[in-house]
């Protein structure tokens, strides 16, 4: 017998259940329920991947949905066919015209364009501090909306790209949910995990333990943005359709929000905060719109944030994760 | 582009900046002695824009007493808030604070829709309002001689609080040194609740003002005056009073030059400009032109 | 006057405190002695009610005859109110408040048509204050600050006066003023407590002392006792005394 140990043994467990689960809902789920079970996918990569930013490091940023979007328009736009083309963005530049490339690598491009964005940005802003950063991060997502507002020839500005191809399938997103998943797992429990929670911490006292803490931030900015990217292919090859405002600040605030109730710096407590929130929005949202309540859900979400962070600013999980797990 | 053109953006500036000089103004007296960036101070705006609507056009109220009772409801708010979310925070992270805000932010925009709907809706001064005065070759509507004097009454007597008045001392005690005011006999949770609901009150006049000036107004309408008063604040230096009213002017007539005299097809950026910018002057000069050393930003 | 009763203090979940028991009495001057850490600042932000003690009780007398008040849960506002003033580690002026204003933010509590009058009595024992009265805090030298913070402390009319390290970073010279100045306060009927890193000067000015060692009273007595004391010699005055 080979001996599998304690981490291998919950490895397999997580692919089983996650490939399980996919298999259930492609061949028994309608097509409502499957929405939602791809949209809790791609919401658990846009909390795990901002934990690894903000829970590890202490690093908040408000600008995840701007590398979604990056990496969301990479691939719709790579993988827009070339046939179409000329009726839906006339004004495409040549170099780009003749290539269209399959969703896998045009996918792995777009995560990648925005990890080598957040490197760029990150050099320049990751100097701020707490809320200052925040700030920047979230100026950062309007500038990037308003970039792509403007470059209509690639974008098609304010009415954005629609009738793309349903490429995700609850495979690639459920895939990818193990990828973000077992990539932070490893980050976490790792020497630089360690070192990124040390930073959280005690920025002096890593400082003075030789942790390099501009190029471990920009780390975690980076890897933070690359699954962020990655979700935002998934997302428009889900929807079908992109537009500007998608990526907007709500988003931005919604995704913030699952990882302060999960608990910065918790994989487990975003996994099931991202679950509750998608399955809580989508409940309440027949109620919004067959009692015209717009905005209700939005207000119920903020209350929430507010009263965990009165009551339990730590969220459900504080920084760690259950001891059956480690 | 003749001298006239100039002088005449420049005073359409003051009556922009003038706005921006009031949100930003109590936006860096709350920043001051909590460290709070308030992203719901634009909000604020908002509410004051909705009240002032309803007591003009439903109400029939005359306007200088539509004014003070602005001024009494933005008070109102900022206590609320205050006390029900901010207090109940006091001593945790910055950030928390910070998100707190976005999260009021979110639930007053959110009720707003969900009242009066996200419809825009038209507000309208009195006729007289809107009749022009005409200063050599540069043209004013009373409108803008209104917002650029009550600007300047509300600041006047803003900095005498400030600088005469035991609650003033108190304020910039707090500010400076939030433990040994505290140990001066200040209640500071008291203090800090004034300085929010003052700094709020002054916001919904800047709302009613906003209004007559742009016309419409709707329950989203507070995003863009929160981040110009955050902008503003930041060029005099965040969490001084002078230098948030300087930062004001300084952005309303850029602001105004910049749209006046660019060419048309640069005008869609201007959100980002102003980002950048902001980004930038954090980054360079994160003491503003006027603040005191603030060694908690970057 | 003060009656500390078995106090427990955490920070965070650091355990600082350990049943700290401490008495001043009327018109005394206690001095409270310790190196670095060993929890004297912890002690007086408790007694301010800056911090809140886990257990025990603090109990405070106006005066000799009236009833002891439990000042253990009020805020630092009211403890204020009861004349305890509190001068904080490193002066705690307020830089960007005029030299006059910091003298009137001492007097925050007071109702009374005294207050002029008292800032006159300040100017004329600090005449520098008079002189920079307009200028901010934040430019004075260290031991113009150090008077400032006094001042500052008796325009609330304190009966009993808390200080933390008086004599921080400031020339022997102006030292010796500082705690003349304090024996002669002191004269007046105002109660202290000192807490010092120059335990030499403490236990000179003080009639008793308390000896603090990690969160735990490991000394207490008369001064005169304590400074003669092999264990306080060697500890904390160095060998100077011989």
């Amino acid at each position: 017998m080979i001996k599998i140990s304690k981490q291998g043994h919950h490895l397999i467990v997580l692919i089983t259940v996650l490939m399980l689960f996919s298999y259930l809902m492609q061949n028994y789920a309608d097509e409502h329920i499957l929405m939602v079970a791809n949209f809790i996918g791609i919401s658990i990569i846009l909390a795990v991947s901002l934990n690894l930013t903000n829970g590890f490091t202490g690093l908040f940023s408000l600008g995840h949905p701007a590398f979604m979007a990056i990496g969301g328009y990479t691939t719709a736009i790579l993988t827009f066919p070339i046939a179409k083309r000329a009726l839906f963005l006339p004004d495409f530049p040549e170099q780009l015209a003749n290539i269209q490339l399959s969703f896998v690598p045009a996918l792995l491009i777009g995560g990648l364009l925005a990890a080598t964005i957040a490197a760029l940005v990150g050099f320049s802003v990751l100097r701020l501090k707490g809320h200052y950063l925040a700030v920047a991060t979230m100026g950062f997502l309007i500038i990037v909306q308003v970039m792509i507002n403007n470059f209509d020839s690639i974008t098609r500005g304010p009415t954005g790209l629609n009738g793309l191809e349903e490429f995700t399938t609850i495979y690639w997103v459920y895939g990818w949910v193990f990828v973000t998943i077992y990539t932070a797992w490893k980050v976490k429990f790792s020497s630089l995990g360690r070192s990124m929670l040390a930073i959280r911490e005690d920025e002096i006292a890593s400082k003075s333990l030789g942790i390099n803490l501009f190029s471990t931030r920009n780390l975690a900015f980076v890897l933070g943005a690359f699954f962020a990217g990655i979700a935002g292919g998934l997302w428009a090859h889900l929807v079908t359709a992109l537009t500007p405002n998608t990526f907007s600040l709500i988003m931005s605030f919604n995704i913030v929000l699952i990882v302060v109730v999960g608990g910065t710096g918790s994989i487990t407590g975003s996994i099931i905060a991202a679950i509750l929130f998608t399955l809580f929005t989508e409940l309440l949202k027949p109620i919004e719109e067959s009692f015209s309540l717009f905005g209700l859900s939005q207000i119920i979400i903020a209350v929430i944030l507010i009263l965990v962070l009165i009551f339990k600013p730590k969220g459900l999980f504080g920084s760690s994760e259950p001891e059956f797990l480690r | 582009m003749s001298f006239d053109y100039i002088v005449q953006q420049i005073a359409n500036g003051i009556t922009l900046g003038s706005m921006y000089a009031l949100v930003a103004v109590g936006f860096s007296m709350i920043y001051g002695i909590m460290r709070l960036i308030n992203f719901a101070h634009g909000d604020i705006v908002m509410i004051g824009a909705f009240t002032t609507l309803y007591l003009l056009q439903n109400i029939g109220l005359p306007l200088p007493i539509v004014a003070i009772m602005v001024l009494i409801v933005g008070f109102g708010v900022g206590m609320l808030v205050e006390k029900s979310i901010f207090l109940p925070m006091r001593g945790s992270p910055q950030v928390t604070g910070f998100i707190a805000s976005l999260s009021l932010s979110i639930m007053l925009q959110n009720f707003g829709i969900l009242i009066l709907s996200a419809q825009p809706r038209n507000f309208n001064f009195p006729e007289y309002m809107n009749s022009i005065i005409t200063v050599s070759t540069i043209k004013f509507k009373v409108l803008d001689v209104v917002i650029i004097v009550t600007t300047i009454v509300l600041v006047i007597a803003l900095l005498l609080l400030i600088n005469k008045t035991k609650l003033g001392i108190a304020i910039r005690a707090t500010a400076q040194n939030l433990d040994v005011a505290r140990l001066m006999g200040i209640n500071i949770n008291r203090v800090i609740m004034l300085t929010f609901a003052i700094g709020s009150a002054i916001a919904a006049v800047a709302g009613l003002m906003w209004g007559g000036k742009f016309g419409q107004i709707d329950p989203l309408m507070g995003y863009i005056p929160g981040l110009k008063a955050f902008v503003a604040a930041v060029i005099g230096g965040v969490g001084s009073i002078p230098g948030a009213i300087l930062g004001g002017f300084i952005l309303g007539i850029s602001e105004v030059l910049f749209v006046g005299l660019m060419p048309p097809e640069y005008s869609s950026f201007r959100d980002a400009f102003v980002f950048i910018i902001l980004i930038v002057i954090l980054i360079v000069m994160p003491n503003g032109l006027l603040g005191k050393n603030m060694e908690d930003r970057a | 006057m003060l009656k500390i009763k078995n106090i427990d203090v955490y920070r965070g979940s650091t355990h600082v405190l350990h049943h700290l028991n401490l008495e001043v009495k009327d018109g005394e001057i206690v001095s409270l002695i310790g190196a670095n850490g060993a929890g004297k600042t912890t002690t007086l932000r408790t007694i301010s009610g800056l911090l809140r003690p886990k257990n025990g009780e603090i109990l405070y007398k106006t005066d000799t005859n009236s009833h002891p008040i439990d000042t253990t849960s009020l805020p630092p506002n009211e403890i204020v109110k009861l004349g305890i003033s509190h001068t904080p580690e490193g002066r705690g002026i307020f830089p960007q408040l005029t030299v006059k204003e910091n003298l009137l933010v001492g007097a925050y509590n007071r109702v009374d048509d005294q207050i002029e009058s008292d800032l006159l009595s300040m100017y004329n024992m600090f005449p520098i204050l008079q002189k920079r009265s307009r200028l901010d805090a934040g430019k004075l030298s260290g031991g113009e600050q150090m008077m400032l913070s006094l001042g500052r402390a008796l325009m609330s009319r304190p009966k009993f006066l808390i200080l933390d390290e008086p004599s921080l970073g400031l020339a022997p010279l102006i030292v010796e003023q500082i705690f003349d100045m304090l024996k002669r306060i002191n004269e007046q009927g105002v109660t202290i407590l000192l807490v010092e890193q120059n335990a030499v000067m403490a236990l000179e000015l003080s009639s008793r002392a308390y000896v603090l060692e990690t969160g735990r009273i490991v000394l207490e007595g008369e001064s005169a006792d304590l400074i003669t004391n092999k264990k306080v010699q060697d500890a904390y005055l160095g060998g100077a005394e011989s």
